[in-house]
């Protein structure tokens, strides 16, 4: 299963209130997902201050990270330590502590990961008092790789990108072969990783969002509902066979993306909402 | 007057119960708002409205009553359905009507990928248009699509039979077009009467099984 759930504001005046939609909406799909969940939010100024630099660690406590990190500050989020810093913070991180794990860098958001129960993991991140202009969140049942904060979604690999992935790739083996023997690195035997890695290699050599996921879609087999999305934009895509639910629903003031129903219901406006069901292999992207 | 049930309050469990145990002649239920399950497993000659969108599989197994869903349904709404009539006035999602043995399932809006997948004996209605693999599997019945459908509609069909008044994207294996006869007429125009439509039978045509999968073929030994 697993269960997804986005928020794309457009609407400022509903920015305070990102964190406390985006909790409403990860309590409806943990039936789809009780082992672990994880946020991506974009815009709190606690966790990622404007003009700094944000990295997202598992492994290493705030106060390590103070510690090793002159200049920086570092915010505990349950088993994730969420650093802020100057530019060369990422660089600072690699050379300073290296058994930490990066699941998340870029200027503006932040990657909260962790183990059990999504709800009280909404609450041990302080999800509902986070604010900003997009939010992204899973709640993974895990069938590919063991239940650890590392396996859990979303994948953010490429500067401000995030990937969360419902479904199971089939050839992730053979095009993470592909990818490592391209030099590109990776932390973990996780299928969704190895989507997270291709959009984000694509990206690098300069495709735009729409091609690498349409390319995502040619070299891919499996079953797949994506939600990806990056400093500026909030993208969907499913496979050809598209067993794997999705929704989107759209007002004037947001674009929101879920499994389910239920959890497009928590917003103010959904009885207004334009709804309907990505199709599949259709690449869908809204930009701020 | 009816009987109200408010899911804002009353858990789909004890919904379901109360539906399954004293079924008076009317229900409204309250504040579905994509709750799964809801209306399922029931059985009698009575009515149920559902004031707003459902979750999944929404009056599956149903048997005689009549559910009308002033939204729209989840994945698998009247999935299994044995007889009785399932009418979603909005869309429904993926494997609407999946399995259903008989009774109506009406649709207003359209309907997802597997719209009657492996149907055995329902007629569906659908006012808009269906998505791909539509009526994969079916082994009796009819689906009837006022609008468009998908790719590969009707692949490895058994014997159900499919009405489609606007485009067909692909036929899926095994599914060919089909001489529209005055009886095929005559079953459309009833289906379409029992639906509350007005689109005139004349402007569909009709797609079925070409028959060629019932077999194996000894030529095709070396396929496999």
């Amino acid at each position: 299963m697993c269960g997804i759930v986005g928020l794309h504001l457009r609407e400022p005046s509903l920015e305070p209130r990102l964190g406390e939609l985006l909790t409403a909406m990860l309590g409806q799909v943990v039936e789809r997902g009780p082992d672990s969940a994880g946020v991506a939010v974009y815009g709190d100024p606690r966790l990622s201050p404007p003009g700094r630099a944000v990295v997202s660690l598992l492994g290493v406590t705030p106060t390590e990270a103070e510690a090793a990190l002159p200049g920086a500050v570092a915010v505990a989020a349950d088993a994730t330590t969420v650093v802020h810093g100057d530019t060369d913070l990422l660089t600072a991180i690699q050379a300073a502590l290296p058994h930490a794990t990066v699941i998340g860098s870029g200027i503006d958001m932040a990657v909260l990961k962790g183990t059990g129960n999504p709800v009280e993991l909404a609450d041990a991140f302080g999800l509902s008092t986070v604010t900003g202009w997009q939010g992204v969140g899973h709640t993974r049942m895990a069938t590919e790789s063991a239940v650890t904060p590392e396996g859990a979604h979303p994948f953010s690999v490429g500067p401000g990108q995030c990937l969360v992935h419902n479904g199971s790739f089939a050839n992730h083996a053979t095009i993470r072969r592909e990818l490592r023997a391209r030099g590109v690195e990776f932390d973990s035997e996780n299928d969704s990783e190895v989507g997270a890695r291709f959009i984000a290699h694509q990206l690098e050599q300069g495709a735009e969002l729409e091609k690498a996921l349409r390319l995502l879609c040619e070299r891919f087999d499996g079953f797949y509902t994506l939600l990806v999305s990056t400093g500026d934009s909030f993208a969907v895509v499913r496979d050809a066979i598209a067993c794997k639910p999705a929704l989107v629903a759209e007002t004037d003031a947001w674009v929101a993306m879920a499994s389910e129903y239920r959890a497009l219901d928590v917003l103010p406006g959904i009885e207004h909402a334009r709804i309907f069901e990505p199709e599949p292999e259709e690449v869908y992207v809204w930009r701020r | 007057m009816a009987t109200l049930i408010d899911l804002a309050e009353t858990p789909v469990r004890d919904l379901n119960q109360a539906l399954h145990e004293a079924p008076v002649a009317s229900w409204r239920v309250l504040n579905p708002r994509g709750a799964h399950a809801v209306a399922c497993g029931i059985r009698g000659n009575f009515t149920v409205d559902i004031e707003g969108h459902v979750g999944y599989y929404c009056a599956g197994m149903n048997q005689q009553a009549t559910v009308t869903v002033h939204g729209n349904a989840g994945t698998g709404v009247a999935e299994n359905m044995m007889s009785g009539t399932v009418r979603v006035r909005g869309n429904a999602s993926q494997s609407a009507g999946a399995t259903a043995h008989g009774g109506l399932l009406v649709i207003d809006g359209d309907a997802s990928a597997r719209c009657g997948i492996s149907m055995k004996g329902v007629d569906i209605v659908v006012g808009g248009s269906v998505g791909h693999m539509s009526a994969f599997m079916g082994q009796a019945g009819r689906l009837v699509v006022c609008g468009d459908a998908g790719d590969a509609l009707g692949d490895s069909l058994y014997e159900a039979r499919i009405y489609v008044r606007g485009t067909v994207k692909s036929l899926g294996a095994d599914c060919v077009e089909k001489e529209m006869s005055a009886e095929h007429l005559a079953e459309l125009a009833e289906l379409l009467k029992a639906a509350e439509r007005d689109e005139d039978p004349a402007d569909f045509r009709r797609y079925g099984s070409a028959r060629q999968l019932y077999h194996f073929k000894v030529d095709n030994t070396t396929a496999y």
